[in-house]
């Protein structure tokens, strides 16, 4: 807090030095304040994430990816979770990109301002907020039961991109509402259509904030377990789903959709609820692969939107 | 109120009793104007008199946000189409009305693209053909020398007045009967902005040209026509020189020798 420069000597009144002194040392008070309070945070989620390390780390091994489930912790493995997550991501985002973009594009773009959609943006915000196992209970009825789709990748699939339909509705619509006015307006001014402005211009230039919220939508997803259980998810499968190809034509299979499923969250919280220490291991070891699958989710993500942001300026 | 005096030449568009609505709030005051084919009238008049809004009514542009209303007419000579009216389609009108606006606004495409998008989005034309309209437009904005060899670079590469110059392009290459210019050079450097108001002189043989302007040094330099609005009111409309040097209203008087605004 030294005074000694030059402007600070200028400043001659006691009573005036006095009051920007304590209003600096306030500042520096915060920044010290703030800068433990990060630290706090980010010590405990390192000691989280280095415990998880820790007890599971020394499980890692080909043999833990590449084999099934075991009644033996030592033989055990989880290659049909991960396959199993991977497949259940890839349904989810086929099914929640085009509804998504569609119900967003639809809701900034052409649908009127008036009290009916007052009313959806409202309800979306708040299906954003519902808790996932009511998801798993609706989807349960619905894709189980009433449509008859099994406790199958397809049913998970779907059940997911219902929950993540809401984040990505309100990533998707903040992204084309970041298009400047301008752009649309020049577009217009040419006599472009609402769709060629949109399809030429608007989506172009807000693919990267879609594609980002989309992916952080997805890594959200990706540890969802309670939903998944409602639907019907099991826990010990030791076959893969049937090979999405086929030696006849067409040669495309869709059987594997309606095959049983599991994913890695599941997997692990079946072992965490057995009694013997051995399966706790594996089930850091699968806490572990899970969250790097999420980081690289995430870097997708910041990779995605770079990319865009290297394309567009303004 | 307004002491219109209609001017000797022949008609582009004309407004009868034009008034237009934000919501509630009206913007433009039973505004009864002619535009005069193949010249350039200048619109001036202090911040929030309604020239812009009167501009943007001419491509109905006000269109693309709720809540706004015409009344009057606006009519679009030689067929007399009422371009208010509710019948009549903005894609069609602004096919055929181009528009310059405030900033430069190039997409962030290549300058080929820039300049070919409005005949793109009409559909319908061979390459070459497309090739050859992009040159000519480009041409006519007097910015061909300075891009020929690169087309393919991006937009944004082009300098503030370059960008502005391309804007104009791509107005130009859909050979628009009217091409709108809303404050095109109050984002440019003096020496850019000569260049537009050089290009606004030369293109004014060809096309109508109706301009916003704060600036009532530009408006005495490009225009044929100026019209003196405030409040939302046509005060005045004449030839440019009379405007400047003997306004027959005070309040036209007052404004252009810089007594108010």
């Amino acid at each position: 807090m030294s005074l000694e420069n030059a402007i600070a000597k200028s400043i001659s009144s006691g009573s005036d030095r006095r009051r920007l002194a304590r209003r600096k040392r306030l500042d520096a008070l915060f920044a010290r304040t703030g800068f433990l309070v990060t630290l706090t945070v980010l010590s405990v989620l390192l000691a989280l994430i280095g415990q998880l390390a820790v007890e599971g780390a020394g499980r890692l091994s080909w043999q833990f990816l590449t084999s099934y489930p075991s009644r033996f912790a030592a033989q055990a493995g989880i290659l049909s979770a991960w396959i199993g997550t991977i497949l259940v991501m890839l349904l989810t985002a086929l099914v929640a990109v085009p509804l998504g973009l569609g119900a967003a594009v639809y809701l900034e773009e052409y649908a009127p301002k008036n009290k009916l959609t007052t009313l959806i943006d409202i309800n979306i915000a708040n299906l954003a907020g519902v808790p996932s196992i009511v998801y798993g209970l609706m989807a349960l009825a619905l894709f189980v039961y009433e449509f008859r789709l099994g406790q199958s990748f397809l049913t998970a699939g779907l059940t997911l991109a219902l929950l993540v339909l809401p984040m990505t509705i309100i990533a998707a619509r903040e992204a084309i509402r970041a298009v400047p006015p301008q752009i649309r307006e020049a577009a217009y001014a040419l006599g472009a259509t609402k769709w060629q402005t949109v399809r030429h211009h608007v989506l172009p230039c807000s693919m990267g904030g879609i594609m980002t919220g989309l992916i952080l939508a997805l890594s959200r997803a990706v540890g969802e377990t309670a939903p998944l259980i409602t639907v019907g998810a099991l826990s010990f499968i030791a076959f893969l789903p049937h090979p999405p190809w086929q030696a006849e034509a067409p040669f495309i299979s869709f059987q594997w959709m309606f095959d049983p499923f599991t994913v890695m969250p599941i997997q692990m919280f079946n072992w965490v609820s057995r009694p013997q220490e051995d399966f706790h291991v594996n089930a850091a070891a699968a806490g572990l692969v899970l969250l790097l699958m999420t980081l690289a989710m995430n870097a997708l993500a910041i990779a995605v939107r770079a990319r865009y942001r290297k394309r567009i300026r303004w | 109120m307004s002491t219109t005096t209609t001017p000797p030449t022949a008609l582009k568009a004309e407004s009868k009793d034009l008034s237009f609505f934000y919501g509630d709030v009206q913007a433009l005051k039973t505004i009864s104007l002619g535009l005069p084919d193949r010249h350039a009238t200048a619109l001036i008049g202090p911040s929030g008199c309604g020239k812009t809004t009167y501009l943007r009514c001419l491509n109905r542009m006000h269109d693309l946000y709720p809540g706004n209303r015409y009344e009057g007419e606006l009519l679009l000579y030689p067929e007399r189409i009422n371009l208010v009216a509710s019948e009549i389609d903005p894609i069609e009108i602004r096919m055929r009305i181009g528009m310059v606006f405030q900033r430069p606004n190039p997409f962030p495409k290549s300058i080929y693209e820039n300049v070919a998008y409005g005949l793109r989005i009409r559909g319908g034309m061979k390459r070459t053909d497309l090739d050859h309209a992009v040159e000519r437009a480009l041409r006519d904005a007097a910015l061909w020398p300075e891009v020929r060899d690169r087309l393919n670079d991006q937009a944004f590469n082009l300098s503030g007045g370059q960008q502005q110059r391309l804007c104009i392009a791509r107005a130009l290459a859909t050979r628009p009967e009217i091409l709108l210019f809303d404050e095109p050079t109050s984002a440019l450097d003096p020496t850019a902005t000569a260049r537009i108001e050089e290009l606004v002189n030369d293109l004014k043989q060809k096309v109508t040209i109706v301009i916003v302007t704060h600036n009532m040094q530009q408006a005495a330099r490009v225009s044929d026509y100026t019209a003196f609005m405030y409040e939302g009111r046509l005060i005045e409309c004449d030839r440019t020189d009379r405007i400047f040097t003997n306004p027959s209203n005070k309040l036209t008087e007052a404004y252009v020798t810089g007594r108010f605004g």
